[in-house]
């Protein structure tokens, strides 16, 4: 059981934060397209023996592109790699791009699950992260998509500098009030390289505060809970049966194949990524040549990034697994090096699975990095 | 004899003296191409990186003039303040030296102090103005200076560019012309000069020597005066890029000995070698044993590590006589080493070695200088303290003293200010000023030790725009109100902090010492408080706060490899620091109390 991950790197502006590949000048979206077809059959034999149980459009903004490439791009995948029969088919997309009309002509396409970008309900937040939608378009979209969408995800992003608990826990509110079976909820990120560090660096925007962060993770968690959702992953939540199927592939070690401009591929043993350059990626491909890197993931690699995965999510990490891929030194390592954040409660073991608390949630990076192995 | 010279290079730092010493080794055609690496005295890596000569080494030329064949003795001398014994020894084995001064940045401290060794040693001095190619080059005034400096004529000044070439033929003339041959009797008993050694760990400890008088053999049974042992001549030989084994070394010249000795420790710069069965009566004069002026503990960063710190250790010393330790406990740090260095860069140099020799990380706690303590119940009885922690209880301490020394700094007439103030803040008395020219002043000051080990050279530097240069020579021991600043993280005193600080200081400096913390020590999971303490006295307080977020909020197909390595290379950094009681601290955090002012 593998996904497909399909990366359309245009948007038609900036948002301050993101640092994920884009252009927002479409000239180009044909001949990636073209490109992302062409991919799609050059890479075939790499599934042969998988069979594909998602598709996922992220970007970018894949809500850019019109009916007929999505169509001609889930079609490529039907035409040259073996489809489970009930996959689950996700695009990202923008409010702004969700008009009532294209919604219901989305919901006759192939597409069955559409992941929304919302992030705040308020113009505030909205425009000091350079989204493109305002917050009227923001519960139209939602509105419209609940009509003819089974499968609905929001995201939404908390520990916005100047944005109040109250404010934090309105967007919440807002967002149960539509009834959707999944919501993705991020912390705001300051990456390097981006406008919002620049603008941070210049005192024009005030910096994330890691203490609001934590607090309004807390409040999500716990409006959340109460509202039936599960949550299976750090940011992540849905009713029971919406777990997002592709994302969890990811966590669970899954192979995947990233088609387009900086997309990823993992096979189980190697990693591989696509050159982040959309005219180089089109004249290579255009040659018949994947633009691609390789890495080749080392037994402890693959423990590390088990681990960093792992204490994620619902599933954690379990310590027989780990005995049984990676072998017994592994696994004594990590109850060694485990048993002080258990002390500390950060940890806890349920059966053979070891799982972050409440309190350790959010530290879980940390947690990871000191359970890892180093390579000499 | 007539028909040998010895030299060495007296110059400051990056005034271009290895460079200088590759261009006569090319034009007496003592290097092959093949041979040819840049720079080509300082053979350890570290030497090369960081631009200076540490050890101290020997090479020989030959030279035609005037059809006459010469035997020149090149003894390269180390240029750095902590090594100025070394240097002592390299001049007492010539009979002239150049002096190479660059033609922009004039004459340094460095410079002048062991211009006046050579002088004291009667060397023939030849000035060289080097660097004359550069645009910022100041030739004249420069000469002038040296002028006024040496007394001597400004066409005795050879203009050259050891980069270009320039002059290399005129500083070979006049190393034969002027420098005077050596004197010395071949009929005599055995009297050489040990000027440096060198540890090579297949044919243990090489010695460098000068032939004063007699001659030394292969197979001949000799003797080192001040240990007293006595070995075999299994090897001498002169020192070109390779040793070239002779049969007998005579007077006047420069060679290599090899007896087997292991230990660096057993051969001492400036010892004298004669023959076992027909000794001189004669030791060279200006032996000394070498002491540490600078103390600090090394630690493994992993407790489980102290054997093999030992082990490591014990192989540096074989080949660095100079370092000392002694085993010693921390109750923050556990099992270490006491260690005394000739200096600050001594000590840089001990832990980078360990770390790229041995593959030791280590932990070197805030270094002090050795202080004489004094009880009341045994005033006359100096208890020596190497370490913050052996200071006695002050109830019953009666004074304490710290080692003194004299300061020579030369700088710019527009930054006497400056420098003044910056020596007063560090306890400096003035003692004298000259102007050696309208332009340069030469500054003297007595200042305890203990203020040039925290951060004085790069305030110094700051304080001149870089146009100050320093030297320092001990002048023994001054009773001084020294007062023990500890350092609490979590309310647990950490010993590797503490700090001896005079008392006027003190609150001052424990204040920026909680500041410096709080910026090095990585936040966990829990405020760690950082108070600075006299006793039980908290005199500053800082709070580390609590990390509240240690995770990225998306994990996605395109995240997980390189947010792993990301993840990898914390570990690492982890990996370097040390668990004290519940708090990790980084490796640089127990240096911090030298960096207050970055």
């Amino acid at each position: 059981m593998s996904g497909i991950y399909i990366h359309i790197p245009f948007c038609k502006q900036a948002c301050y934060y993101c640092d994920f590949h884009f252009s927002t000048s479409l000239k180009k979206k044909d001949l990636v397209v073209e490109a992302i077809v062409k991919e799609l059959k050059m890479r075939q034999a790499e599934f042969k023996n998988e069979r594909v149980e998602t598709i996922y459009f992220g970007g970018g903004t894949p809500s850019l592109l019109s009916f007929h490439e999505i169509d001609s791009i889930i079609n490529t995948v039907y035409k040259f790699y073996k489809v489970n029969t009930n996959p689950e088919i996700t695009l990202e997309a923008n409010p702004d791009d969700l008009s009532k009309e294209k919604i219901k002509k989305l919901s006759k396409s192939a597409i069955n699950r559409l992941s929304i970008g919302i992030q705040s309900f308020f113009e505030e937040d909205l425009k000091l992260m350079n989204r493109a939608h305002n917050a009227k378009e923001a519960k139209a979209s939602i509105t419209a998509a609940m009509k003819h969408f089974n499968n609905v995800s929001v995201d939404l992003i908390y520990g916005i500098p100047g944005a109040s608990h109250k404010r934090w826990i309105k967007n919440i509110e807002t967002t149960l009030s539509f009834n959707v079976p999944h919501i993705s909820s991020y912390a705001l990120t300051v990456e390097p390289k981006t406008a919002l560090k620049k603008f941070i660096d210049k005192g024009v925007i005030e910096n994330v505060d890691d203490e609001q962060a934590q607090q309004q993770f807390q409040i999500l968690l716990e409006h959340l809970e109460v509202a039936d959702f599960i949550h299976y992953e750090l940011s992540n939540f849905g009713k029971e049966g919406f777990f997002s199927r592709n994302n969890s592939a990811y966590w669970q070690g899954k192979s995947y194949l990233g088609i387009g401009p900086s997309a990823h591929s993992f096979n189980g043993h190697e990693r591989s990524w696509n050159i982040r350059n959309n005219s180089i990626y089109i004249n290579s491909i255009k040659n018949e040549i994947l633009p691609s890197e390789v890495e080749t993931l080392t037994v402890t690699d693959r423990y590390n990034e088990y681990i960093m995965t792992g204490l994620r999510t619902i599933w954690g990490v379990s310590v027989d697994k780990v005995e049984m891929e990676f072998g017994k030194t592994h696994k004594n390592y990590l109850l060694k090096q485990a048993q002080k954040h258990i002390n500390e409660h950060l940890l806890y073991l349920d059966d053979d699975k070891l799982l972050t608390t409440k309190k350790g949630k959010f530290l879980s990076d940390g947690i990871a990095a000191d359970l890892f192995l180093l390579n000499l | 004899m007539k028909h040998i010279r010895n030299f060495c290079i007296i110059a400051h730092i990056d005034h271009g003296k290895s460079t200088l010493a590759d261009r006569l080794l090319d034009a007496t055609g003592s290097v092959t191409d093949r041979e040819k690496q840049e720079q080509l005295l300082d053979n350890m890596d570290l030497e090369r990186e960081r631009g200076i000569t540490i050890k101290s080494h020997a090479i020989q030329m030959d030279y035609e003039y005037k059809g006459e064949q010469y035997v020149l003795n090149l003894i390269d001398t180390p240029g750095h303040v902590d090594f100025s014994y070394e240097v002592s020894r390299s001049i007492a084995a010539c009979e002239g030296a150049l002096l190479i001064v660059d033609a922009a940045q004039s004459i340094q401290a460095q410079t002048i102090s062991n211009l006046y060794l050579a002088l004291e040693n009667d060397l023939e001095i030849i000035p060289v103005l080097n660097k004359v190619d550069l645009p910022s080059a100041n030739p004249e005034e420069v000469t002038d200076d040296i002028v006024d400096l040496l007394g001597c004529k400004p066409e005795d000044v050879i203009p050259a560019s050891a980069k270009t070439g320039l002059g290399i033929d005129e500083i070979l003339a006049a190393i034969i012309e002027r420098i005077p041959p050596p004197t010395g009797n071949v009929d005599e008993p055995l009297q050489a000069l040990i000027f440096d050694s060198v540890y090579n760990p297949f044919r243990g400890v090489e010695t460098y020597f000068r032939v004063l008088n007699g001659s030394i053999k292969k197979n001949q049974l000799i003797k080192f005066i001040a240990t007293g042992n006595t070995y075999n001549a299994d090897e001498v030989g002169t020192l070109r890029l390779k040793q070239f084994p002779r049969t007998e070394i005579k007077a006047g010249d420069v060679g290599y000995l090899i007896t087997g000795i292991k230990e660096a420790k057993e051969v001492k710069v400036g010892d004298t070698i004669t023959d076992a069965k027909n000794p001189t009566q004669n030791a060279i004069a200006g032996f000394e044993d070498v002491k540490p002026m600078v103390f600090a503990g090394i630690y493994p960063v992993d407790t489980e590590d102290y054997e093999e710190l030992r082990s490591s250790m014990e192989k540096l010393q074989l080949n660095d006589a100079s370092l000392v330790f002694v085993p010693e406990s921390s109750a923050a740090l556990g099992f270490g080493f006491r260690c005394g260095f000739l200096g600050m860069l001594h000590m840089e140099i001990i832990q980078e070695r360990l770390e790229r020799e041995f593959d030791m990380t280590v932990i070197t706690t805030v270094p002090n200088v050795s202080y004489h303590a004094y009880t009341t119940k045994n005033p006359d009885q100096a208890i020596i303290v190497n370490n913050p922690t052996d200071l006695p209880e002050p109830s019953s301490l009666n004074r304490v003293e710290e080692p003194y020394i004299k300061a020579s700094i030369i700088t710019k007439a527009d930054f006497v200010g400056n420098v003044m103030s910056l020596c007063i803040d560090k306890r400096g008395q003035i003692t004298n000023q000259t102007y050696l020219t309208p332009e340069r002043v030469e500054l003297n000051f007595d200042m305890p030790l203990a203020e040039i080990v925290f951060d004085f050279y790069d305030r110094l530097k700051t304080v001149s725009k870089g146009y100050a240069s320093f030297d320092y020579s001990p002048i023994g021991m001054r009773a001084s109100k020294l007062v023990r600043v500890d350092i609490l993280l979590n309310a647990q005193t950490v010993d590797a902090l503490s700090a001896l600080i005079h008392a006027d200081n003190a609150y001052h400096i424990g204040k920026k010492m909680c500041e410096k913390l709080k910026e090095l020590i990585p936040r966990q999971q829990f405020d760690i408080p950082i108070q600075a303490a006299i006793g039980a006295k908290i005199i500053s307080r800082e709070t580390i706060k609590a990390l509240r977020k240690d995770v990225t909020a998306k994990c996605y197909g395109g995240d997980i490899s390189r947010k792993r390595k990301l993840l990898e290379k914390q570990k690492k950094g982890k990996k370097r620091m040390r668990q004290v009681g519940n708090v990790e601290i980084p490796q640089q955090a127990f240096m911090a109390v030298l960096k207050l002012n970055d």
